[in-house]
């Protein structure tokens, strides 16, 4: 346990704090393509059906036990991590062909349950092969970042996804070939290797960048230490980037309701005028796609103190995907959304009619592009907001309009306007889609 | 043929004349008499040589050693002597050369030499019908007539018939207007004994105006391709620059003696038709188609003359012009069979490859021989040779080696039928680059030949065989044919660099692999990286495993590696055996290394089945 608390402030300290807006639109914009490029994947892998079945298939999605203690979690991941390795040195030393099945991360793998409404992840699996020519550098990767996460799990210690990158990168012996090219090679391989073995990625004790913060009426738990959440000043708490019960313990709270902001700026002006305090509430923001910790902070927030969730986002695709997966989940990480989706979010604004509802100048128009109008499209076709009809209507005003706004749009009006009547007038009236 | 022994009765060289005296245009007919007279075919080609390929200096040191060449290959061939030549250019002047040619073959009888080397259109093989490279007589005595022209230089022609007779140097004069040779001198020479070791043989030095340049349409470029196709032939050479050139012997064996066949009914025409019915000894209709024509048989005589209106008893001389016009036509419509075939001796795919393999390097050697067919009646047959890769240039337009009756043909390439077959076959589908109405690109010799007892060049000089449908399809089918040898060839290489490039990929990453395997499971990295890097090889065989010791294809479902006709060099490696098959022991060119660097012979672990 101590070793691990070095471990974690150590890591706090090195990681910086994402700066916000300009965040947004890339890190929405990579999930778009990332979903393009592993939907191309599908098509490909159709071809070749697997052959073996009997038994060399790690067992479907056996869920990480999460009441486990931290000891018997770690010996649960060594011994998945094992598994993995030990079908392809059997296969390997019985002169066949290593693969490892690795489940599907795109839309065609990907269902939404009605009934809970979130978005989960089928049983599509990806063979993947080492002979074959396009996969064996991913394989090799693969295996590589296995063994580099068993390292990690016994030393008991924790590294960024950066750090990951960094500890299993080298040159491939008798080549100019290096391991990984980038880092976002081995952030995918991580998110493989995380759905191939059922294991979370705090459980391979891989976290990611922090981003995000919070503020409000609440104390918090961090590793032990407490942490007041009423006197942030004006920097707010930083979401670590694994929220999990035994890291983060929930203390004293008096707010009723939580509100999201899609980005820092936003944040900033809601923190400064005291927001929290005024409306009694927990002001969180994550700079722009929110990171798997703040919204696991979200849904804990909501299940464990049920509080309300309220998201106050741009009104564009990005805004709108933004508050689908707070609500649903992520395609790409359509196996966590049982932990992180929060079904009952409230989407807020900003609003397509609040341009002559609050009698906003020319100036905040952002005419919509071409990718734009494909996405709301794409978006509005989404099973989850198919059936919803006013948010039907609402993407159909925005493409009506031929513009987008920003939240900050609404300081045209007045620096303060969005803290002190906008939000408070929606709250007060419960106009919010869902 | 149709060369004029007259010209007609318009003198041209008198015509400006004529016009220039305006006021005296009344010529009467008697005065204009006066003037004509006849024209011998010296002088006409004495004015008219370019017909005779002698239009400017070089060309015309080119077909002097092209006519010399040809004639002792058909002699020291007729004689069953395996040819021994001896061609030497000495530079005399800036312009001036002296062509000296010496063969081994019989030697020339002393009473002929005036009229073969001093009479235009005299000759052995224009009355015949029989496969060879000289046609009417006129080559030799033209380029002696041409050296005599520009230099006033005689021909000397030194022969030795047998061992026992003494050697004659025959020096000679041709006179143009009387086309025939004056003796300058004639000598019994002992001391020319020495340049004829077995015993026989003939040389021919002619002085000459000319121009000496190296490359493309040179004498050298000239007698290695004719040692391609004539791999029989031994051949020394000595240019200007006294640089010595050996093209050694290929195969130990003599072709075949084309054998002498009659005229096909298909291949005259009326006028033939008329001038044979005039001199035959025949007397009656029947026994006259049967002596003079091939496949003629009494049935089909018969048919013909009944188709005439005529029987096959009716007597020659009463045939009519109208009846022989009537004959004419029936013979078009009577089926005839073909013409035998058995006439021509074609290279044969065997020693075309070995002429191939000596000249040119290359990587791959294909060839293909098309069976005989007839055009016009005359039989005919077409040969393709086609080696590719190893050190020919890879970003030009293919090379076309154009052959007739084992004579190259170095001039209006463009005009010629075997071009235009090389251009119009679709090398795209054997994966070959080809722009669109030009030759492929690549590391390519096309080598096409015809074999015909009457090969239609499109002028006297023997440039360019004429452009007929029959000739040009038998081209295509043949080149069609080595094209997709090549292809089969071209796509396995492809795959071959494919597997190895798959193993290498393969390979790199074994290593991570079965470290890493160590390091969580335990298990020695060593067993695992030897299973891998087996199954590894075993799933790239097809990189090993292609050539065998002999540089042989040994696997590709077994097409290429069954067939004769292919020959694969492994440029890396021994030369191939059929080298010594071919009996060519001391021509092995050095060894490069090449774009074929793919073939690399790996250690051969599991013979395997290609895949596809």
């Amino acid at each position: 346990m101590a070793k691990k608390k070095t471990a974690s402030k150590k890591t706090t300290k090195t990681s910086a704090r994402a700066s916000a807006p300009s965040r947004k639109k890339k890190t929405s914009r990579k999930t778009a393509t990332k979903k393009a490029a592993t939907k191309k994947k599908v098509s490909r892998s159709k071809g070749s059906p697997p052959v073996r079945k009997e038994g060399k298939i790690l067992k479907k999605r056996a869920k990480s036990p999460t009441g486990l203690s931290t000891k018997d979690r770690n010996k649960f991941t060594i011994s998945r991590i094992n598994e993995l390795a030990t079908e392809v040195v059997d296969s390997s030393l019985a002169e066949q062909d290593p693969f490892m099945e690795v489940p599907t991360r795109a839309v065609s793998n990907m269902r939404f349950n009605r009934a809970k409404r979130i978005l989960e992840m089928g049983s599509n699996t990806q063979r993947r092969e080492l002979f074959n020519l396009n996969q064996a550098r991913k394989f090799m990767q693969t295996l590589l970042l296995a063994k580099g996460c068993k390292d990690l799990v016994e030393v008991g210690k924790t590294l960024s996804l950066r750090g990951m990158y960094y500890k299993s990168l080298h040159t491939i012996q008798g080549t100019k070939e290096k391991t990984f090219d980038e880092q976002s090679e081995s952030d995918t391989i991580l998110e493989d290797i995380e759905v191939t073995l059922a294991t979370l990625r705090e459980d391979l004790h891989v976290f990611a960048k922090k981003r995000g913060t919070m503020v409000g009426n609440i104390t918090v738990f961090d590793k032990g230490d407490e942490i007041n959440c009423r006197r942030m000043g004006s920097g707010g708490y930083a979401i670590p980037s694994i929220c999990e019960p035994n890291v983060i313990k929930f203390g004293k709270s008096e707010a009723k309701f939580v509100l999201h902001v899609e980005k820092d700026t936003v944040w900033s002006r809601f923190n400064e005028d005291r927001f929290w305090e005024t409306h009694n509430c927990i002001l969180t923001e994550g700079s722009g796609q929110p990171p798997r910790g703040v919204r696991r902070l979200l849904h804990r927030l909501h299940n464990e103190l049920g509080l309300p969730i309220y998201c106050l986002l741009d009104c564009d695709p990005w805004g709108h995907y933004i508050y689908s997966v707070i609500k649903q989940g992520s395609i790409n990480l359509a196996y966590e959304s049982e932990r992180m989706a929060v079904p009952e979010a409230k989407y807020l604004g900003i609003r397509a009619v609040d341009y002559e509802r609050c009698g906003l100048s020319d100036d905040v128009k952002i005419a919509l592009s071409d990718r734009d109008r494909t996405r709301a499209k794409q978006i509005a076709e989404y099973p989850w907001f198919k059936d919803r009809r006013h948010w039907q209507t609402e993407i159909k005003k925005m493409l009506g309009n031929g513009f987008k706004m920003e939240v900050e749009s609404l300081i045209t009006k007045d620096i303060s306007y969005v803290t002190e009547e906008y939000v408070p007038e929606r709250l007060r009236q419960m106009d919010f889609l869902d | 043929m149709s060369i004029p022994s007259t010209v007609p009765a318009t003198d041209k060289t008198k015509q400006p004349d004529r016009k220039k005296k305006g006021s005296t245009r009344g010529s009467t007919a008697e005065e204009m008499a006066s003037r004509q007279r006849e024209i011998s075919v010296s002088e006409f080609f004495a004015k008219n040589r370019h017909l005779l390929g002698f239009d400017n200096p070089r060309k015309a040191m080119l077909t002097t050693v092209k006519e010399a060449v040809d004639n002792a290959l058909d002699a020291c061939e007729e004689a069953n002597i395996l040819p021994d030549l001896h061609v030497e250019v000495l530079q005399l002047g800036e312009t001036r050369f002296r062509i000296t040619i010496r063969d081994n073959g019989p030697g020339i009888v002393r009473k002929q030499i005036e009229n073969i080397f001093g009479k235009l259109l005299y000759g052995s093989k224009f009355h015949r019908l029989k496969m060879s490279r000289g046609q009417q007589g006129i080559g030799i005595s033209a380029a002696g007539m041409y050296g005599l022209m520009t230099t006033g230089q005689p021909v000397v022609i030194v022969t030795k018939t047998s061992k026992r007779k003494p050697s004659h140097e025959v020096v000679l004069k041709m006179d143009t207007s009387k086309n025939r040779a004056d003796v300058v001198s004639e000598t019994e020479k002992a001391s020319a004994d020495e340049l004829f070791p077995n015993g026989s043989g003939t040389q021919v030095s002619i002085e000459l105006e000319g121009r000496y340049l190296k490359g493309r349409q040179s004498i050298g470029e000239y007698l290695e391709q004719t040692a391609i196709a004539n791999p029989h032939a031994s051949i020394t050479y000595l240019s200007p620059g006294n640089e010595r050139s050996d093209f050694p012997r290929g195969v130990q064996e003599l072709p075949p003696e084309p054998s002498e066949i009659k005229p096909h009914p298909k291949g005259i025409e009326l006028g033939t038709l008329i001038q044979m019915l005039e001199r035959t000894s025949s007397t009656q209709l029947g026994a006259f188609f049967k002596n003079e024509f091939c496949r003629v048989g009494p049935n089909v005589a018969k048919e013909i003359c009944r188709r005439a209106e005529l029987t096959d008893r009716t007597w020659i001389k009463q045939v009519e012009h109208q009846d022989a016009e009537k004959l004419y036509e029936a013979i078009q419509q009577v089926k005839i069979m073909s013409p035998p075939t058995n006439c021509l001796v074609p290279i044969g795919s065997k020693a075309l490859l070995a002429g191939l393999l000596k000249e040119v390097e290359a990587e791959f050697f294909t060839a293909s021989c098309r069976p005989p067919t007839v055009y016009r009646g005359n039989p005919f047959q077409i040969e393709v040779g086609i080696a590719y890769g190893g050190s020919l240039p890879g970003d030009e337009l293919a090379r076309v080696l154009r052959f007739a009756n084992r004579v190259p043909l170095l001039y209006q390439q463009s005009a010629c039928c075997s071009f235009k077959a090389a251009m119009e076959a679709s090398w795209k589908n054997y994966g070959l680059t080809q722009s669109r109405s030009s030759l492929p690109s690549g590391p390519l010799v096309i080598m096409i030949h015809m074999a015909s007892v009457w090969v239609p060049f499109t002028s006297e000089s023997k440039e360019a065989i004429a452009d007929y449908d029959e000739i040009r399809k038998e081209m295509k089918l043949a080149l069609q044919e080595c094209g997709r040898k090549l292809g089969t060839y071209l796509r396995r290489r492809m795959r071959m660099k494919r597997e190895s490039q798959r193993r290498d990929v393969f390979a790199r990453y074994i290593g991570e692999i079965s470290r890493s395997c160590e390091a969580i499971t335990g298990t020695e990295a060593g067993l695992v990286y030897d299973a891998l890097l087996r199954r590894a090889e075993s799933k790239t065989a097809e990189a090993d495993n292609v050539l065998d010791d002999e540089g042989r294809v040994v696997d590709d479902g077994g097409a290429l590696a069954r067939d004769g006709d292919v020959v694969i060099r492994d440029v890396s490696g021994p030369m191939d055996p059929d080298e010594d098959l071919f009996g060519n022991s001391d021509a092995s060119p050095p060894k490069k290394k090449n774009a074929a660097r793919a073939l690399k012979k790996r250690a051969v672990s599991k013979p395997r089945k290609s895949g596809k």
